[in-house]
């Protein structure tokens, strides 16, 4: 599927789809979202660049293999789940909250913390299976 | 004394960091610190213990279920934490000549000494699950230890038999525990010796004594489960001297004789251990006498110890339970020294068969005179212990109220046989004329010929000054099972007496079948044809039977076509649920509370169904794909109208990832070929048509129930007071659910390193294979 038309719309495509993923990965407190739509939204936006341009060019743009998404996702999941025990001497998993709302992002806790790392878990299991497969396919 | 048993854990782990270099140079004696210190440290007890006072310690663990560390440390435990640490002691030191060198030695500490302190913890617990913890622990680690040589199979096979059989057992001394505890309410072996009556009075005493009588059997080797102990004798020796003799096979004779006072005195109890242990004495000594291996004599020797061990508690006589104890004393001097010595003659002069072997204290006297000093302690000659114990053993039985007679015949009977292995296996080997093929056979080094001989002359002196272990040691084993221990005299001599004629009439029998009876290679090979008849070849063969028929199922249903594995499990599902609905439903459908059938949702039900249409008669994959894909943006839609918009916009970018994965694999397969007939299609389109509707009734009756709204209103209220969020999808998913969100992302990555491992470690495989 490389015709000029798709692969110029997907470079610009590309970076738009992302924006949309992370606004919704933001929202998702208040809002229908959250980081496991925005992850499976910010994997599309790759895989339709990796179909537009073929898969050696969308991981050279990443840079990194996909898989190693994994690991810092869950981490960062982890530790926005055990802050509250290291630092508070609060229970695993208790929301920490800030108690002044920051311009455009609104209040910030360890529950947007949280959804960061299912977003970027959820971005690196898909990519990785999607990139796999393709691969051996 | 927690510290104590933790001990020879916290060895074990040490020898983890620095076991290497700690080890393998010349302070390979150091290990042998451990025991020894620990042998100290009960030493110091002797003194309260022989005045009666017995101490009690009380660590909380589960408090909740019951469950605590509680010690005991009475007669009967301190008999067993000296047998384990002084016996230990030797060991240890004979270890570090006997694996000199060896590049795994550091491992073999660590074993053992897990090993010891499991044992420590087994007979200090006053606490039944404990106690079974710490039983598991020993099998573990005897598992670890028969299996030390593990490039050898026959030395990995009897690893396993003996950890599959103790397993069992400990799974039953659980189960037993937890009957005991269900009963009393208690799980501390003192607490429930207050209720004594009650318990056996209670419906279940049998089940509970039936359990116990499965650990105690398995783990001390009694007919029918003996033959894993013959077969542990693949161990190196010391293991074989330590677990297989001394220590660990008493667990079940400790166990059994720790809960005689609380279940003892019942016929039932009573006769099954006499009974077994008779069996288990009888079988195993004349068993014992056509062997030629002299661990495999040895082997024998102690599972008819064991019963023995176990038909004195049967009798449940005030002078069986004396016999026991001071037997279990005489048995652990001379059989570790037979262990001892049997492993300095494997060691030196590479075989252990007493058929080739003869002449050897020309090479090797003191191990000769240990030899010499276990078989006349073992054949009960005076003056050694065993004379004492074989004396105590016919009073036992002789004064026994039925039977004395018969029983006293079978216990000289066994006692003939043993002495006559014992005779073979430890003076056999030295006499005679020294083989050529012997004589450059070198003198062993110290470590190797001293515990055996130390432990040899301990057995005499004992013998000699019984007075040494009467207040210290046996007396204080009568109080702790609530015997009276005032009328206990240990002697030598007690004058002419009809026990004297039997005990004489055992050693001249013993003598007399030595010199008869020849070890040869044609008498084992006449026993061993019988074996198809025994208790380990009817296991073997079930199990041979249990793998045909495992891999029978496994073809049957785990036959590798992924259609066969859905059709079953909507099969089953069907069955299972649709015989509940027929059961207990009503089918009342209430039409007046369905709300109006609107124009949308005509329009996405049309395009549903047409997209199944499709799906069923696609002509091509693709077109298949696609048509899925429909359904999905369908049923996306719906949900949109039913106000579930997180769910919405989940369901459209999980089907459009399914449908690019869907075309990622279908592109390399083959043409879409008509692989199933048309008799398959109707099967398959009444399956889906009844599974269908089964979840439709389902639906339906999940309606017609009244809707419990607490959980959704709980969330509703609180997702904005207690977690800033006006979101509840999401609040629950980041926040009141965190915990399982966690753990499905945790899942997702191990999916996704799953396919990257199958596709991509096997295309590698794939490929160093055709270069």
């Amino acid at each position: 599927m490389k015709t000029l038309i798709l692969r110029t719309a997907s470079n610009y495509l590309l970076p738009i789809l992302l924006l949309i993923s992370i606004f919704i990965l933001l929202r998702g407190h208040y809002l229908p979202g959250g980081g496991f739509v925005g992850g499976l939204i910010a994997s599309i936006a790759f895989v339709l660049h990796a179909f537009a341009n073929g898969l050696k060019n969308t991981k050279r743009l990443l840079k990194f293999h996909p898989g190693y998404l994994m690991p810092v996702g869950l981490a960062v999941s982890f530790l926005s789940g055990v802050l509250p025990v290291i630092g508070f001497d609060e229970p695993f998993m208790t929301g920490l909250w800030m108690h002044d709302a920051i311009p455009v992002l609104g209040k910030l806790g360890t529950a947007l913390f949280f959804d960061i790392g299912v977003y970027i878990v959820v971005q690196g299991v898909t990519l990785t299976i999607i990139f796999t497969i393709s691969e051996s396919a | 004394m927690l510290i104590a048993i933790l001990t020879g854990f916290l060895f074990a782990i040490l020898l983890f960091f620095g076991g290497k270099k700690l080890v393998n140079h010349k302070l390979a004696l150091l290990p042998t610190l451990i025991p020894l210190g620990l042998f100290v440290y009960f030493v110091r007890f002797i003194g309260e213990v022989s005045n009666k006072e017995f101490i009690h310690k009380t660590y909380e663990w589960i408090p909740s279920l019951g469950v605590n560390l509680s010690f005991t440390l009475d007669g009967l435990s301190l008999l067993f934490s000296l047998l384990i640490t002084g016996i230990g002691t030797l060991v240890f030191a004979y270890t570090s000549s006997y694996l000199k060198g060896h590049e795994y030695l550091d491992r073999f500490y660590g074993y053992l000494s897990i090993f010891m302190g499991a044992m420590l913890g087994l007979v200090l617990s006053d606490n039944l699950i404990s106690l079974f913890v710490f039983w598991e622990l020993t099998s573990i680690s005897s598992f670890f230890l028969i299996g030390f040589n593990n490039t050898s199979e026959a030395s990995r096979k009897s690893a396993l038999t003996a950890l599959g059989i103790t397993g069992i057992g400990g799974l039953l001394l659980l189960g037993g525990g937890i009957v005991l505890g269900n009963i009393s309410g208690t799980y501390s072996i003192t607490e429930m010796l207050a209720q004594k009556d009650f318990i056996q009075g209670h419906e279940h005493y049998i089940l509970a004594a039936c359990l116990i009588f499965g650990a105690a059997f398995t783990k001390s080797a009694q007919f029918p489960f003996h033959f894993w102990l013959p077969g542990a004798m693949k161990a190196p020796t010391p293991v074989s001297t330590y677990l297989h003799s001394a220590t660990m096979v008493k667990a079940g004779v400790y166990l059994l004789f720790r809960m005689s006072p609380l279940m003892g005195s019942t016929s039932f109890w009573n006769n099954t251990l006499l009974i077994v242990g008779l069996i288990t004495m009888v079988y195993s000594a004349f068993h014992s006498i056509f062997r030629t291996d002299m661990k495999g004599i040895l082997a024998y020797t102690t599972i008819s110890a064991l019963g023995i061990l176990v038909f004195l508690i049967g009798l449940g006589a005030h002078e069986s339970y004396l016999a026991a104890a001071v037997f279990i004393i005489v048995h652990a001097l001379y059989k570790a020294t037979f262990f001892m010595m049997t492993g300095v003659v494997d060691h030196q002069a590479k075989t252990r068969n007493v058929t080739e072997l003869s002449g050897l204290r020309k090479v090797m006297l003191p191990v000769a005179i240990a030899g010499l000093l276990a078989a006349i302690s073992n054949a009960g000659i005076p003056p050694s212990v065993g004379f004492i114990g074989k004396d105590l053993i016919y009073e036992g039985t002789f004064h026994f109220e039925h039977s004395a007679i018969l029983l006293t015949a079978f216990a000289i009977l066994t006692n003939v046989f043993i002495s006559y292995a014992g005779y073979v296996a430890g003076i056999k080997p030295f006499i005679g004329k020294l083989p050529e093929k012997f004589e450059k056979v070198k003198f062993p080094s110290f470590f190797l010929w001293f515990p055996p001989v130390l432990l040899g002359t301990l057995g005499f002196i004992i013998g000699l000054f019984p007075v040494l272990i009467e207040k210290s040691l046996v007396k204080p084993i009568l109080w702790s099972i609530g015997e009276d221990a005032a009328e206990v005299h240990l002697k030598l001599w007690h004058g002419i007496t009809p026990i004297l004629g039997l005990s004489l009439l055992t050693i001249a029998s013993g003598i007399i079948l030595y010199f008869v009876l020849k070890p040869s290679a044609k008498k084992e090979a006449f026993i061993t044809k019988f074996e198809a008849l025994s208790p380990k070849s009817i296991l073997e063969n079930f199990n041979r039977a249990f793998s045909k028929f495992s891999v029978l199922w496994t073809r049957i249903f785990q036959n590798g076509y992924l259609r066969n594995y859905v059709s079953v499990i909507i099969l089953f599902l069907i069955a299972l649920m649709g015989y509940t609905l027929v059961d207990g439903t009503t089918y009342k459908i209430d039409y007046a509370s369905f709300a109006r059938l609107t124009v949308y949702e005509v329009v996405i039900l049309t395009i549903l169904i047409l997209a199944i249409g499709l799906i069923v008669f696609a002509k091509s994959r693709l077109a298949a794909v696609v048509a899925t894909g429909i359904m999905g943006y369908s049923i996306c839609l719906l949900f949109v109208f039913y106000s579930a918009p997180d769910l919405a916009m989940t369901q459209f970018a999980i089907d459009t990832l399914t449908v690019i994965l869907f075309v990622l694999v279908l592109y390399k397969l083959p043409k879409y070929l008509k692989l199933s007939d048309y008799k398959m299609r109707i099967r398959d389109g009444i399956l889906s048509i009844a599974f269908g509707g089964l979840i439709s009734i389902l639906a339906l009756e999940v309606l017609a129930q009244p809707v419990n709204s607490e959980i959704s209103d709980f969330y509703a209220k609180n997702s904005y007071l207690l977690a800033h969020g006006k979101n509840v999808v999401n609040v629950i998913l980041v926040d009141f659910r965190g915990a399982d969100t966690m753990v499905e992302i945790s899942v997702l990555a191990i999916s996704a390193i799953g396919v990257f491992g199958l596709l991509k470690l096997r295309l590698k495989s794939v490929e160093r294979y055709q270069k």
